[in-house]
């Protein structure tokens, strides 16, 4: 079994009554895609933000690679190797595709207190970019603003990026949300190829996408992990139906 | 690569160097005074594009650099020193720290917050500016002697000063021009449109808003020296809030982000001023004592109707 990245242990969080986060332990192994699913409402989002940085649970621990982060801040988990898209499509609107990306290398690139020379013109930054982003099958379109592309090549550039920070660990927050049929199936195209070459924890409402990429699902249900198994052996959970997946049946 | 907008900024410059023959040749020295205040409060603009256009933080607090950069010149002078040197060095000095100090705890907030944090400190500066009657207190106190630079210029000598002037306008306007598209700025234009996303690429926005908000003010700090030796009279009112409003006007008015925006408002909100108050053509009355109201409708129509200023109306791509 391969060791673990990623492991919570009985991570807590409350917003007033509300218990988003309930004890939570969660484990990702190194190089497997672990899906977490869950209802609305069920804290999914919550809980992703606390294993990127943006909320800091109540109690609890998050542990990454063997380290001790849960007191860590959002942009020096990136630098650990933790890589985070959004559900709500979070880029760059006013910059082209290519400046997202090259951003997202600069970050990683030491420090950026570099007062003179032209970012866009440092082919250290913009030539890893571009590989990014022929990886990514957006390389056509770098030159367009990011605001102008369709919502499914906002999707690829938000992966896209995340990609750029040279990830140990990839969060994906409902990568195909709000996508055609299409698109989510070229979206889960590209993942299936990071599949087994990244680490993914991916939040997904999609049961395509999940069942087609998850090497194991933990269902979030109410801040509580109700099971977590193979798509088998979730398939086949009585409580997993009953809670969720029957709601939809 | 020059883009278009910046070549008719070039123009714009050199256009402003032949002002001072033109001003002799047709006996006007009043413009050659007229413009160089324009563009003393262009380099003030140009800091504050710098951290209001492009690093996304309204400070509402900008005077107060003016004011502590007249007051350097102002206090040495004051005790005999006019080397300009050690003024000026001064006034950027001290720009910087209180910057310093000031961000230190502003750039943490954002908004509204900002604002009002950016604001009560030169609030305080101002009262403080008052307070102190060694160096005038409210009434100000006149600084007759300008800085004295070796003899290299000579800040007497109209022409030469404003040359002077253009010349760290110009250099204001390149230096900012490199910061912004450099690694540095592209931190700071990305902090400004996503925060979230920045932190989430590794990111810390706080110390690049913060080393933002120091160039700025020193930068302003510069602009204050120049202004207390055009003036030639120190007084409080540099860092009247209502001071700060103008230099948020000029910078939202010329277009927030642009490199010409800064100038372009400078020149239009000073020279319509100058215009609106001596216009003889409308009863005089009406004009003279409400020019202010003219000013207010020609501002909302611009903020209305060019959202990108003024430099969002020049020929060429937007920025």
């Amino acid at each position: 079994m391969n060791k673990l990245l990623l492991e919570t242990r009985e991570l807590r969080k409350t917003f007033g009554a509300l218990v988003a986060t309930d004890g939570v332990d969660f484990d990702v192994r190194e190089g497997e895609t672990h899906a977490v699913i869950g209802p609305n409402g069920a804290g999914k989002t919550t809980f992703i933000k606390q294993i990127s940085g943006e909320l800091r649970p109540d109690s609890g621990e998050i542990r990454f690679a063997g380290d001790d982060i849960t007191a860590l801040p959002a942009p020096q988990r990136s630098h650990k190797g933790l890589a985070r898209s959004f559900q709500i499509t979070s880029i760059y609107r006013e910059f082209s595709a290519l400046e997202n990306v090259a951003l997202a290398v600069q970050a990683h690139a030491g420090h950026s207190f570099r007062f003179w020379r032209a970012a866009r013109e440092d082919p250290a930054l913009t030539g890893p970019a571009i590989r990014i982003l022929e990886e990514i099958g957006l390389d056509r379109r770098k030159d367009v603003l990011a605001a102008n592309l369709s919502h499914g090549e906002q999707r690829q550039l938000e992966i896209a990026m995340a990609l750029a920070t040279r990830p140990r660990l990839l969060l994906l927050d409902e990568p195909v949300a709000g996508m055609g049929t299409d698109e989510s199936q070229r979206m889960i195209e590209l993942l299936a190829t990071l599949k087994g070459e990244k680490t993914i924890v991916l939040v997904e409402h999609d049961m395509d996408a999940v069942f087609t990429l998850a090497d194991r699902i933990s269902v979030l249900v109410y801040g509580r992990i109700i099971a977590t198994g193979t798509p088998v052996e979730i398939r086949a959970n009585q409580e997993v139906r009953a809670a969720y997946l029957g709601e939809d049946s | 690569m020059i883009t278009t907008r910046n070549w008719i900024l070039v123009a714009i410059l050199l256009l402003l160097g032949a002002v001072p023959a033109a001003a002799a040749y047709f006996e006007q020295p009043f413009y050659l005074d007229l413009l160089r205040r324009v563009m003393i409060f262009a380099i003030a603009a140009v800091s504050l594009n710098l951290i209001l256009g492009y690093g996304g933080m309204v400070s509402f607090g900008h005077a107060a650099y003016l004011g502590i950069g007249g007051y350097a010149v102002g206090i040495l002078a004051h005790h005999g020193i006019h080397s300009g040197w050690l003024q000026w060095g001064l006034a950027i000095g001290a720009s910087a720290l209180v910057a310093l100090a000031i961000g230190a705890i502003s750039v943490r907030t954002s908004g509204i917050y900002f604002i009002m944090i950016t604001l009560a400190f030169t609030q305080m500066l101002y009262y403080l500016g008052i307070s102190i009657e060694e160096y005038g207190g409210d009434d100000g106190m006149r600084v007759p002697v300008r800085s004295q630079f070796s003899g290299l210029v000579d800040l007497n000598d109209g022409t030469q000063f404003y040359f002077l002037v253009l010349g760290i306008l110009a250099a204001s306007l390149f230096l900012v021009h490199r910061l912004v598209n450099s690694r540095f700025g592209m931190v700071l234009q990305a902090i400004r449109s996503n925060e979230a996303r920045t932190r989430a690429i590794g990111f810390s926005p706080y110390p690049y808003r913060l080393a933002a908000f120091v160039i700025s003010g020193a930068m302003c700090g510069l602009a204050g020296a120049l202004l207390v030796n055009h003036t030639a009279y120190l007084t409080p009112e540099f860092m009247n809030w209502t001071r700060s409003g103008e230099l948020m006007f000029m910078v939202i008015l010329g277009g927030i982000a642009t490199s010409a925006g800064p100038l372009l408002g400078a020149a239009v909100l000073l020279l319509l001023e100058d215009v609106l108050q001596g216009w003889s053509l409308l009863p005089r009355e009406a004009v003279r004592d409400h020019w202010q109201l003219y000013l207010g409708i020609f501002l909302v129509l611009v903020v209305l109707f060019a959202r990108r200023g003024l430099a969002g109306l020049l020929p060429g791509k937007n920025e």
